[in-house]
């Protein structure tokens, strides 16, 4: 009868030393990144979605601890415009390779930085969002200042779903930015040749696609082999410092970095309200294929994408 | 005597081992199931949640057509028969689940209603058969051996754990070596193959018999 209290006052000192240890553990936690500020956070049916600030900036992540988690957009508090993110401003130099798209569509929609800044520079421009996660727009609304237009709209849903009804509906976008993320990597279904065949089918002649992947991991091979599969020669886009890489493809064959490197000073102006001197990303980019092509491409057969990512 | 003994200790080694199979096999196939549907309606929470349901469903109906009809001459023979049929059932799955939920995507605009409508029309079928395979085990089982609680609990324990290294297996190892259909076309072989073993112990015990 006894047994249960017995061993709990035998063990008692451990249970409260556990428990202290987790709570000094969390608490330096919370305090490792100093005057660090938790504004919201909430359990959406996808993730959890954690809105922090500190001095400089507020900041959307989709994991509770620091130490684990990158955050997914971020915003400097003094001045909204610029970009907080290299892979933000690597995406943006894409505008090198093709200019002004009318129509656009962007897979993840985080804090909304991407699509604000494209709609600052093109305001004509129509802008479909694809976001899986309500939670994710109410926030970005909230808290990041992100706001639907008769331009901008979003649609909640899987963007694998949406971009399979748009190419039935015949729709086309000339450009199409892949910057979905789960808080681990991008989903499985929206990395295979066929995902990327639905995403060709709505490019035009001069359609291009800019996708924003990690440059450390046992899949940037695959992945790679799985672009140029679908696409052939693609643009690496990678810049020291960061572990993003930025892929290009285009319906058109790639221009030359010499070409790159000519068009540049005409956009320096248009981008510098972004924080990026855009002259100095031509250097940046790459078509050589540096990785290992025997890497086997991924397909909606074989797509083990988080299981190779570690 | 001693035969007959002998007899049912292999009918119950053999019925325990099989159970585990198709416990494996069923949640080989749930899990996959996310895989396969991913790309016609997503991988959002409902179509986990149609996937969950249909596998619920189907199993819940196979338990109470399985027990019914163990009621009647329980055999191997029959008992080998759901293993075949639940792998013929597969092979909609295997060979024509692109057509079919393209199918079904054309008609169906609501993302939920598409992937609950091809859930049912992909696994219902053959996991209703699986279902049935547990009941009769037990039935089998309590012929060759004594006390049905005890055999009911032994049978649970040896398909749930198959239930669980199947999940396992899947998830961590098999999707990382091998393509879906790869892996689908090994769970129909080995259910086609428990079968035959099934059938080829009844069909001797039947003649030992005579």
């Amino acid at each position: 009868m006894n047994k249960a209290p017995t061993v709990f006052s035998r063990f008692k000192w451990h249970v409260i030393a556990v428990v202290v240890t987790a709570v000094l553990i969390s608490t330096v936690d919370a305090f490792a990144q100093v005057g660090v500020r938790y504004i919201h956070q909430e359990r959406s049916l996808y993730r959890n979605i954690v809105v922090t600030e500190d001095s400089t900036r507020r900041c959307m992540r989709f994991t509770i601890t620091s130490r684990s988690g990158q955050n997914q957009s971020c915003r400097f508090l003094d001045r909204p415009v610029e970009l907080v993110f290299p892979y933000a401003k690597m995406t943006l130099s894409s505008l090198l390779v093709q200019d002004e798209p009318k129509r656009m569509l962007i897979v993840g929609l985080g804090g909304g930085t991407l699509p604000d800044t494209y709609s600052r520079l093109f305001p004509d421009t129509e802008i479909v969002i694809s976001e899986i996660d309500d939670a994710v727009f109410r926030v970005a609304r909230e808290y990041f200042g992100f706001e639907e237009t008769d331009k901008i709209k979003v649609d909640v849903g899987d963007a694998r779903v949406y971009i399979k009804r748009a190419g039935l509906r015949g729709e086309k976008f000339d450009l199409v930015i892949l910057d979905a993320f789960n808080g681990e990597y991008i989903p499985e279904h929206l990395m295979t040749v066929e995902f990327l065949e639905e995403v060709k089918k709505l490019l035009p002649d001069d359609g291009m696609v800019v996708a924003n992947t990690f440059s450390t991991s046992r899949l940037y091979a695959a992945e790679s082999n799985t672009y140029r599969a679908v696409f052939g020669e693609i643009y690496n886009i990678r810049q020291a410092g960061t572990g993003n890489r930025v892929i290009v493809a285009s319906m058109q064959p790639l221009p030359d970095r010499a070409t790159l490197q000519s068009r540049a000073p005409a956009f320096k102006a248009r981008l510098e309200q972004f924080g990026m001197d855009v002259t100095e990303y031509p250097q940046y980019m790459n078509t050589q294929v540096t990785w290992d092509t025997g890497q086997r491409i991924l397909t909606d057969q074989y797509s083990p994408a988080n299981l190779l990512n570690n | 005597m001693k035969d007959k003994n002998s007899q049912n200790g292999l009918q119950t080694v053999l019925v325990m081992v099989l159970a585990f199979i198709a416990g494996f096999i069923i949640m080989a196939i749930e899990l996959l199931g996310g895989r396969i549907l991913a790309p016609y309606f997503g991988s959002s929470i409902y179509v986990w949640g149609s996937i969950i349901t249909v596998f619920m469903l189907s199993l819940s109906i196979g338990y109470l057509c399985g027990g019914k009809l163990s009621l009647h001459n329980p055999n191997l023979k029959i008992y080998g028969t759901f293993f075949a049929t639940s792998a013929v059932f597969l092979l909609p799955l295997v060979f024509w689940s692109n057509q079919i939920m393209e199918f079904v995507f054309l008609q169906i605009e609501d993302p939920r209603y598409g992937s609950l409508v091809v859930s049912m029309l992909l696994f219902f079928l053959p996991t209703a058969i699986m279902g049935m395979i547990a009941p009769y085990s037990v039935r089998l089982m309590v012929e060759s051996t004594h006390g049905s609680g005890h055999v009911a609990g032994k049978l649970y324990f040896i398909s749930t754990l198959g239930s669980a290294l199947g999940t396992l297996a899947t998830s961590f190892y098999l999707v990382l070596w091998f393509e879906v259909n790869q892996i689908l076309v090994t769970m129909v072989a080995s259910l086609v193959l428990a079968g035959a073993a099934a059938i080829i112990t009844g069909t001797r015990q039947s003649t030992s018999a005579a």
